[in-house]
């Protein structure tokens, strides 16, 4: 992906709720994106899928090259192939994304017969065969029982047995366990990795909780406010941050080795979409802004090193050598 | 739950098998490793959305007196005029110009004319059982044509948004501004002449444009649900997930409007028979029944209208009943 950008022409003005985001997954990869509520998490996984509406969204630049082909210019016709088929993808809220009047079995063959030229009956048993794949005990009963006849943690499991049933060369989870309780959490997480890496399919991971990254994925992508903050591998991001911003994410996590010490908090909220500031965007709420950060805005595909867009680490136009503040490290101590 | 709904013993017992496959403890146990007492599954059993609708319409006791009230004006309407059939030369000699009262008035032991006669002698209570045919037909025809219209259009409207919406619904709007009353007198006028068919297409022509509100509101919420994402993510069609995933969770709404459209086409039949706007004099309806009455002004035969009107309120009120029930039944909010 190469400098996705998506605004959102809105009353008020438009919102760049993802400005210019680059990055990749090789085949059989693991990617993880991280950040707060509204920094562009979940807009960038509809925008590889093209399932915004537009208007009032609007893609005005940028590439999606999936196996060579640019998603943002597939007809519409060649696109819907491509859901489900090739991309397919796992939603945050499994009590209301399975159509309440239809059996689960019914909508997993669905989904197959829209890209498999297969009759209904082996659709179905491929339904029951998908079911039994996520763990689910007694498939054939289950295929024909009804969503709200199952727990959240078993829908998620049928949300992922459909996402599955085409073979998907990457798999999208966008936040698939945030509203799952804890034990549920742990179960979910695991049988996305597993079925990732009996698959070969690539995933990302969309999600703000930090821990669920840890367990999940090998590289990381840190947003905020629609732009890419840091990435690298898993280790490195978690535990040596090089932005700030990451750094302070870090930091809010409550955790044994902390207790009875206050938690951090990022000053601030997420600047107003109409109204960003010129340079970095995080400058505002930075413990470490100086000169440069309020009029330059560092980019991550101009740093060097290339993997944090902070002036922390990159020359500034008109400062010719950047400080090299490194991060509190107290607190990624604190963090073990 | 159960304890909300006391004396219904034996379907309480039912409801919790329903209860359990959401409540999450068997879900757990379903996950855990080891035998699966598969015999503690049995006990459960898959109910569709209608199933559990029915099951509650059945607990609604007015609801249930309607459609069995419903029932019988239909079988009425097809068997009546069969089994009782209406011979407009039959004369009899009458008391009085307004015909005779009812038998019973005189003997409480006699059956003869239940409920009076005819100016020319003739039996209301035939009259009335004849009346039902035409009655319901224009009331259930009216509701056929109103709903396959106002469904279409609303659909259209509600899915495609937009330009396709603003332009349906200013029409619909403008359908609205008609006078009713004036257009549908003037229209059974010029066009009708009479004629019972004619009478039900102005009917159904004039009474969609409410529906197709509902169903662009029911559309336009439905489209946004998290299932609909879900299945455009997995490649569906848009003609598919609105005919097979919006419609059929669309169709309580529709279904308890449809039932009212029915009650209000037999009672606007009524009132433009009454008027004489509507159905040749000669045609055996409820609303003709009325007005003939009134021609001979005659103090006095009350039967001759009392009967008829009778079958209209008994019938409008079992149908009101039964919609009622319908509303809370397939209320998908509603849980006992």
């Amino acid at each position: 992906m190469r400098d996705l950008r998506t605004y959102f022409h809105v009353m008020d003005g438009v919102v760049r709720a993802v400005d210019g985001v680059s990055f990749s997954i090789m085949p059989g990869e693991t990617l993880g994106i991280v950040g707060e509520s509204g920094c562009g998490k979940s807009v960038t996984s509809l925008s590889i899928m093209r399932l915004l509406d537009m208007p009032p969204a609007e893609i005005p630049s940028g590439q999606i090259l999936f196996e060579g082909r640019d998603l943002l210019t597939l007809p519409d016709e060649e696109m819907r192939k491509v859901r489900g088929n090739d991309i397919a993808m796992i939603f945050q809220e499994p009590m209301t994304s399975l159509n309440p009047v239809f059996t689960v079995g019914d909508q997993i063959a669905e989904a197959v017969i829209e890209h498999q030229d297969l009759s209904k009956k082996a659709a179905w048993d491929k339904a029951i065969e998908s079911i039994k794949a996520v763990g689910i005990n007694n498939p054939e009963r289950r295929v024909k029982q009804y969503p709200h006849e199952l727990s959240g943690g078993m829908r998620q499991r049928v949300m992922i047995a459909m996402a599955l049933s085409c073979d998907p060369k990457l798999l999208i989870a966008d936040e698939p366990t945030t509203a799952l309780d804890v034990t549920i959490q742990a179960q979910i997480l695991e049988l996305i990795r597993e079925v990732q890496d009996r698959t070969g399919a690539a995933l990302m991971l969309i999600t703000h909780d930090l821990g669920v990254v840890a367990e999940t994925v090998k590289d990381v992508v840190v947003m905020y406010a629609g732009r890419i903050v840091e990435e690298g591998s898993v280790e490195e991001v978690l535990l040596a941050p090089k932005h700030p911003y990451t750094e302070g994410l870090l930091g809010s996590i409550p955790s044994r080795g902390k207790r009875g010490v206050r938690l951090n908090v990022i000053r601030g909220t997420v600047p107003n979409p109409f109204n960003m500031p010129p340079g970095c965007n995080f400058a505002p709420r930075c413990p470490y802004a100086f000169e440069p950060c309020g009029p330059n805005d560092p980019h991550i595909l101009d740093a060097s090193p290339p993997d944090v867009a902070c002036w922390l680490y990159t020359a500034a136009p008109g400062s010719p050598t950047p400080p090299r503040v490194r991060p509190r490290l107290d607190l990624v101590e604190a963090l073990g | 739950m159960t304890d909300n709904v006391p004396g219904m013993g034996e379907n309480s017992n039912a409801d919790e098998v329903l209860i359990r496959p959401a409540g999450g403890p068997m879900n757990v146990v379903q996950m855990a490793e080891g035998p699966q007492p598969e015999d503690f599954e049995v006990a459960l059993e898959s109910l569709n959305q209608w199933q559990i609708a029915w099951r509650r319409f059945r607990r609604h006791r007015l609801a249930m007196v309607g459609s069995a009230i419903f029932g019988m004006m239909i079988l009425l309407a097809i068997f009546g005029p069969i089994i009782w059939p209406f011979d407009r030369l039959d004369l009899k000699p009458v008391a009085h110009s307004g015909g005779n009262p009812p038998g019973w008035m005189q003997d409480p032991r006699t059956l003869a004319d239940p409920f009076g006669t005819d100016d020319g002698g003739r039996s209301v209570f035939v009259l009335t059982v004849n009346g039902a045919r035409l009655s319901m037909l224009i009331g259930v025809g009216t509701a056929i044509i109103a709903v396959t219209i106002g469904v279409v259009v609303g659909s259209f409207a509600g899915f495609f948004g937009g330009r396709v919406d603003g332009v349906l619904m200013r029409f619909v709007d403008l359908m609205l501004t008609i006078p009713f009353l004036f257009v549908i007198l003037v229209m059974a006028r010029f066009f009708g002449a009479g004629d019972p068919i004619v009478l039900t297409l102005i009917f159904g022509l004039l009474f969609w444009p409410g529906l197709a509100r509902l169903v662009r509101a029911l559309f336009l919420s439905l489209r946004e649900q998290d299932f609909v994402l879900a299945a455009r993510a997995v490649g569906v069609s848009d003609t598919r997930i609105t005919f097979r995933h919006i419609l059929p969770n669309a169709l309580g709404p529709i279904i308890v409007s449809a039932t009212l459209l029915v009650a209000s086409a037999i009672v606007t039949e009524a009132f433009v028979s009454f008027l004489n706007f509507g159905l040749k004099a000669t045609d055996i309806s409820w609303g003709n029944a009325l007005s003939n009455s009134q021609q001979y002004q005659v103090v006095g035969n009350w039967w001759w209208a009392f009967f008829p009107g009778m079958a209209i309120a008994l019938t409008v009120t079992a149908i009101n009943f039964m919609g009622d029930g319908l509303r809370d039944a397939l209320d998908p909010r509603a849980r006992e």
